[in-house]
């Protein structure tokens, strides 16, 4: 099956109706692994004791917010590129999902430097590149909810999507360029992790955990979506027809 | 290239004639920088040691003041659909309308620079530096501003949700402008940041009008 015959809606939905409850099984049990290895499985750490096991909520969340970042330019560039009659659909419900895992990551991150650094809050540059993430998430759905009509709204949205992938590589790079308060990156670095995989391993499945359970809620959010436009149609052919007669 | 020429003349007249706003922008900034001390008290010491970031605060705000009417003044009088259909590459001609926008709103911010760098008891050697940065600093913004601009066409009513689009994307604008002032205030090295806000500048010279120009050719149908 080729991208361009989900851009049948209806073929879309099907799809969805099927996919939908493995993917949510499979996001439950994901996160029922995760949670048993960095609960019981995955040692304290030295140092901060007990309070290390954050990291397993803050870092899939962090890199989710990145991520759906991501999801969305490619979405964006199906909108304006292709045309693709689902790629506004997608970008729209990636919005407020990217923001809530970007909302997560800053929150679990305040409640972990709370007792590690003595501070909710430090204006380091990670940590400040995060909240304008999340400013521009939450400028991006702000423009959705400007205009009425879906299509207009979803390439003007692409757009500013685009101009904020700009943005994503300076969020990566922050940590080497102002390299504060912050742990640098040590998962994703050249000669491999620098983290034991006692540790790596719960971390990588919560990761998995949250990648599906975004998928899931990507998809459902995206069927909304769908069933939300139709009804708008059907709402505008009855006024039409309304004032016809 | 006499097009060009021809429009940018006519948008610096529309700006200083009534009903532009080449130099609310200048107002404003004047406004802001003289309502700080209010509120921070009029401790000249600390005003020194945060002056230059009050001055780039200050011409930020004040470069997006006029932004909202670039485009939408234009869309209104049906001028804009002559601009799309002209001859010139759109990215140029909304690359020209920028100039015309900076040299009206952007280069007055920066002339008056000086002047309020004394009331924050800045040294002329810092006044110097804040000058310098927001001469390479204020295309940018503007360029940035651009997209909002653009954008808020398409949107019809933009006027409020441009500050919220164009601000977070003006932050490493405003990081590097400032830390290329306090560098050249302490002494230390005033030239790495001071090219990278260059850089920025110039890429989004590029990046600005084409985005800019994409918003528009999406917007007007």
């Amino acid at each position: 099956m080729a991208l361009i015959d989900l851009a049948n809606p209806t073929r879309f939905l099907a799809l969805v109706a099927r996919a939908l409850p493995w993917l949510a099984a499979a996001t439950a049990l994901a996160f029922a692994c995760g949670l048993y290895l960095s609960w019981f499985t995955a040692p304290d750490d030295y140092q901060q004791g007990a309070t290390v096991k954050i990291m397993f909520v803050h870092v899939p969340n962090a890199w989710l917010a990145m991520g759906v970042w991501t999801v969305m330019s490619i979405a964006s560039i199906g909108t304006l590129v292709w045309r693709h009659p689902l790629a506004d659909v997608a970008a729209k419900a990636a919005a407020p999902l990217g923001a809530a895992f970007t909302f997560l990551a800053l929150f679990t991150g305040a409640l972990w430097g709370r007792p590690m650094w003595g501070t909710y809050w430090v204006w380091d540059a990670r940590l400040t590149s995060v909240l304008v993430l999340f400013l521009m998430y939450l400028g991006i759905i702000a423009l959705w909810r400007t205009v009425d009509d879906p299509s207009r709204a979803g390439r003007a949205a692409a757009i500013l999507t685009l101009v904020g992938a700009v943005n994503l590589p300076i969020i990566k790079f922050s940590v080497d360029w102002w390299n504060t308060l912050h742990q640098p990156a040590s998962v994703i670095r050249l000669g491999g992790p620098a983290i034991h995989p006692a540790i790596l391993t719960p971390l990588l499945t919560m990761a998995l955990a949250f990648g599906l359970l975004f998928v899931t809620l990507h998809l459902a959010a995206m069927r909304n979506e769908i069933l939300r436009r139709r009804v708008r149609a059907m709402g505008l052919m009855q006024a039409h027809a309304a004032q016809g007669a | 290239m006499t097009a060009l020429a021809a429009l940018l003349v006519r948008d610096m007249r529309l700006a200083v004639r009534i009903g532009g706003g080449a130099l609310m922008g200048v107002l404003f900034f004047l406004i802001v920088v003289t309502l700080t001390p209010f509120a921070i008290g009029p401790d000249l010491v600390l005003l020194e040691r945060i002056g230059p970031a009050i001055l780039w605060i200050g011409a930020l705000l004040a470069s997006l003041l006029a932004l909202d009417r670039l485009f939408a003044a234009d869309h209104e009088d049906g001028s804009l659909d002559l601009l799309l259909m002209g001859s010139a590459p759109l990215e140029l001609t909304v690359l020209t309308k920028a100039l015309a926008h900076w040299i009206t709103t952007g280069l007055p911010l920066v002339i008056a620079t000086p002047l309020l760098g004394l009331f924050l008891n800045l040294e002329p050697q810092a006044i110097g530096a804040v000058v310098l940065t927001l001469l390479a600093g204020t295309p940018a913004l503007t360029c940035i501003g651009l997209i909002g601009a653009a954008l808020s066409v398409a949107l019809r009513r933009g006027g409020l949700l441009l500050p919220v689009l164009v601000l977070p994307l003006t932050v490493p604008v405003l990081i590097f402008g400032v830390a290329a002032s306090n560098a050249a205030i302490t002494g230390s090295g005033f030239g790495a940041p001071f090219m990278i806000l260059c850089a920025l500048t110039l890429g989004s010279l590029v990046l600005g009008p084409l985005a800019a120009g994409a918003a528009l050719r999406q917007g007007v149908e």
